[in-house]
């Protein structure tokens, strides 16, 4: 697995601990009669046809995985968790492929903090998100299943007194098919969680795959077509009280006092009124009556401490400091031949400059955590998460216990899109745990929307240059990039993690790694620190969230300028490589055939379209988007997307996955902008910060192309390409260039 | 003492009047498949039912929903438009995170109950649920499909 935030993540994994409240605990509690998660010494298959070293480390681990109960329910623990990306079924599909079982008898829950579940980065790390989790599980659920299938048939094998050889499978039992024996897995599954998983289990040949590759269903549609599912923030527990926090209206700001302190206190419901670092909580019997106190609160405000933002800062400030840094030597994060040289020779030169605003998750679910200390030391924490180690280990410090003391529940996410990673002062389990220790309670935080918005680790603001050099003939010879700013893998991660040269990924990807080849190139980084009372997070699609419109946008103004059609000119800029070759075909074929317009469109609008290309968490993805302007404002019509993500595994899965990521790459687009005024976010709820609705919400058409190239992620890459396609567009039919998102604040003359 | 009808039955609950319904379903009734997004009427995720009526719960007072019937999502299945919404969002596949969803099945059920076959002029006026899925061409396929069972 490739990548800057997979090698952030996996330099930074906690240590593993031998955990004392273990799964096993959890497993046996659940019923009788099953795979008892005894220690069966870990060994470690390789991957059929995979190098040396490439050892799945944790795929003979399948007692800690599944647990298949006498009724024949398979319960899986997954490492990754259930966000609306509908990675428990596309686990369970793979599993259910080797493991000889129906996808339908799966249960699937996210799996506790621990090594065993370190599937990713050779079985060292451990996250949600990167759109890594079935690219960087294939492997390891493949052999699992078959691991556990050949365990099954073994123990039918000794029950039996026949040869395992003799013995089948059929979804769900063992089979003999000479006597017509059956043995359903419930059954034997007791028998065969006591013996060894084998080395290196036989791998069903894929070309008689029945469950991967198949449009099969989600799960958990029903339940959340009818309000079934428990979020972290429906979580209860008994005794437990609630709380509702403000924070410090600047970031940095502490809580000197709580003037009014006795009022709160005698208001309905009330319990407590807490200090915490950066806010102020109630405790009340519940949340409702614990916000209406503390909306009520009057609070000193003082003393700077912790992450600080500075008193006069906007967005206008920060792109300030980013544009002054323009010019400056970078580091060298891509380079091919002498661009400088080559640009000193150029008959023409191009020059640009874009840049992109702070963005808030805005994941529909409000962030929560509820804390409950027990009467054995140990202590529960529900909290929605992408990555549980992580948690685990900011839970100890908070608490101040060890964190093989702390068990980290992890519901399904309300959206995530990359909110709900360990961020500092953007999370609230430290605001619960601190609760729940000074009232010797259980508690649930829950944070209004207002104060989520104020607290988000946001899409970095960005900035990037760009310059082409052409000869007399309009070919590019020399282009430049230069990304600036400040990433969450640096805030997050530490500059000592950036590599030698420091490139941060989060914040370069997508002017990097792009198929296009230039004579010569030179990609760089200039590192500009935001202010610490910003918090900066990974927000979908990452770097290419701004990265690819920057490019693809600029692509466009080089073909502008030389008389090119921008589809025309990626094909030739792509001459090189069938796979990207194909991909701009499909998603011209896909949209009836490149044209870019303008022309009349049959309800009398003048239309046009742009095309993008992104190669974002190794798929590759072209976008056509269709527009019309109306009011001085972008209407997008059509969106067409091909996506290579090499394999698949459930293409219905992957098209909903492209719509989703391309919905809110287009809302981006248009509306998304976190607001400062004098330090304060202003932007705190839906009416301020817009989002994409259904009224502008386009028709979406997917291709999918399985090249058979190594697989790539599906969550994300349906994202970067769609902001520049809209803005291509929009060149194409007002001639008016978009170097800034969100276009909603750029007036469009009519066309 | 408030007196309110929620899915058929009655509940006797104690708490301000001006409590938003939201929050009395979810907290005094444990009724959670009721959702919280935004508190101010922006994002219907708290759609609930009042006499029929498609309603945000977060913005409306406990006190003026005594004496109208309530349905949230956990009766959907009882009321005879609202079953078929949800066959239809299960065919469609509609939901992906689903936190949204419970308001938006009980838009299209208050839809669907009055509007059998709706057209998208119709769909766009009372289904300005927001969902950060981007679900929204599944959510109008499914009331397609829905309508084509009315
Ligand atoms: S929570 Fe009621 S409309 Fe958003
Ligand atoms: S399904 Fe996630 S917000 Fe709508």
């Amino acid at each position: 697995m490739e990548g800057p935030l997979a090698a952030a993540f996996s330099a930074a994994m906690p240590a593993g601990r031998p955990v004392n409240v273990s799964r096993r605990g959890m497993f046996a509690a659940a019923g009788a009669g099953l795979f008892l998660g005894l220690a069966i010494p870990g060994r470690a298959p390789r991957a059929q046809g995979a190098p040396p070293g490439a050892a799945l480390r944790h795929a003979g681990k399948v007692t800690a995985y599944l647990r298949i109960a006498p009724d024949g329910k398979i319960h899986l623990q997954n490492p990754f968790v259930e966000g609306g990306q509908g990675i428990d079924s596309a686990v369970a599909q793979i599993v259910a492929e080797e493991l000889d079982a129906p996808p339908a008898d799966f249960i699937v829950t996210c799996a506790p903090p621990g090594e065993d579940f370190r599937v990713m980065q050779g079985g060292n790390a451990r996250f949600t998100g990167g759109s890594f989790s079935v690219r960087s599980s294939f492997a390891h659920f493949r052999t699992l299943g078959a691991a556990a299938r050949a365990m099954l048939i073994e123990a039918a094998a000794e029950r039996l007194a026949l040869p395992a050889a003799s013995l089948s499978t059929e979804p769900g039992r063992v089979i003999h098919t000479e006597s017509g024996r059956a043995i359903p897995y419930g059954e034997l599954a007791m028998a065969a969680a006591a013996l060894t998983p084998p080395d290196n289990p036989p791998l069903r040949d894929p070309t008689t795959y029945r469950f991967i590759g198949r449009p099969l269903p989600r799960f958990d549609v029903r339940a959340k077509s009818t309000g079934k599912i428990t979020y972290a923030i429906d979580v209860k527990v008994d005794g437990m009280l609630l709380a509702a926090v403000v924070h410090a209206p600047r970031a940095g700001a502490q809580p000197a006092a709580v003037t009014n302190e006795a009022a709160l206190r005698a208001m309905p419901g009330v319990h407590s009124v807490h200090r915490l670092p950066g806010a102020v909580a109630v405790v009340a019997d519940t949340w409702w009556r614990a916000k209406t106190a503390v909306a009520q609160a009057q609070i000193a405000w003082q003393a700077l401490q912790g992450p600080v933002m500075d008193a006069d800062f906007t967005a206008e400030t920060m792109l300030g400091r980013l544009k002054a840094a323009a010019g400056t030597h970078g580091n060298t994060a891509e380079e091919a031949g002498d661009a400088a040289v080559a640009l000193t020779t150029a008959a023409r030169v191009i020059e640009a400059e874009y840049d992109a605003p702070y963005l808030a998750h805005a994941q529909m679910e409000p962030p929560s955590a509820t804390a409950r200390f027990n009467a054995d030391g140990t202590l529960d924490v529900w909290v929605p998460n992408q990555a549980p180690d992580f948690f685990q280990a900011s839970a100890a410090r908070a608490a101040g216990i060890e964190a093989a003391k702390i068990r980290i529940h992890s519901p399904p996410l309300g959206g995530f899109f990359g909110r709900h990673f360990a961020y500092g002062a953007a999370n609230a389990h430290p605001q619960a745990i601190l609760l729940a220790k000074a009232t010797s309670r259980p508690v649930k935080v829950i944070w209004s929307r207002e104060e989520e918005f104020a607290r988000d680790a946001y899409r970095p603001l960005s900035y990037a240059t760009f310059r082409a050099g052409l000869d007399a003939s309009g070919d590019i010879v020399a282009f430049q990039a230069a990304g600036y700013g400040e990433g969450p893998i640096t805030r997050h991660f530490g500059a000592a993690r950036l590599g030698n040269p420091p490139i941060d990924g989060s914040i370069m990807e997508g002017l990097t790694g792009k198929p296009y080849r230039f004579a010569t190139k030179r990609v760089e980084f200039i590192p500009v620190p935001h202010p610490p009372g910003v918090n900066l997070g990974f927000w979908r699609s990452v770097g290419h969230s701004m990265n690819d419109f920057f490019f693809e946008s600029f692509l466009d103004e080089v073909a502008a300028a030389t008389g090119r059609d921008p589809y025309e000119m990626r094909l030739a800029l792509v001459a090189h490589s069938e796979r990207h070759k194909a991909l701009l075909n499909a998603v011209a074929g896909l949209s009836g055939g490149w044209r870019r317009g303008p022309y009349d469109a049959p309800d009398g609008t003048r239309r046009a379209r742009g095309v993008a290309m992104a190669s974002p968490f190794g798929s590759e993805v072209a976008t056509i988007a269709e527009v019309s302007v109306s009011d001085g404002e972008v209407m997008v019509h059509d969106l067409w997307v091909a996506i290579d993500p090499g394999r698949v595994v459930n293409p219905r899965t992957i098209e909903e996955q492209v719509q989703s990521a391309a919905a809110i790459g287009l809302s981006s687009a248009l509306f998304e902008e976190i607001g400062f005024e004098r330090g304060e976010v202003t932007t705190r709820n839906f009416d301020t910060y817009r989002v994409l609705r259904r009224d502008r919400m386009p028709r979406v058409r997917v291709a999918i192309i399985e090249s058979g190239a190594p697989m790539g992620g599906v969550g994300e890459p349906g994202t970067p390409g769609v902001p520049p396609a809209v803005a291509n567009a929009v060149f194409a039919l007002t001639g008016q260039r978009l170097r800034s998102m969100p276009f909603g604040r750029t007036r469009l003359s009519g066309a | 003492m408030l007196e309110l009808n929620v899915n058929g039955t009655v509940h006797r609950v104690e708490v301000e009047p001006d409590t938003p319904l939201l929050w009395v379903l979810r907290e005094q009734l444990g009724l959670t498949g009721t959702k919280y997004g935004c508190g101010v009427a922006q994002c219907g995720a708290c759609t609930v039912l009042v006499d029929g009526q498609a309603t945000r719960s977060c913005s409306f007072p406990v006190e003026a929903a005594v004496g109208q019937p309530i349905t949230t999502i956990e009766a959907i299945e009882t009321h005879p438009v609202g079953a078929k919404v949800v066959e239809a969002w299960v065919t469609a596949q509609a939901p992906q995170c689903g936190y949204c969803q419970s308001g938006q099945v009980m838009a299209a059920t208050a839809l669907l109950a009055t509007t059998p076959k709706p057209t998208p002029e119709d769909v766009q006026a009372a289904m300005t649920n927001i969902c950060r899925c981007g679900t929204y061409n599944a959510v109008a396929h499914a009331i397609t499909l829905a309508g084509e069972q009315l």
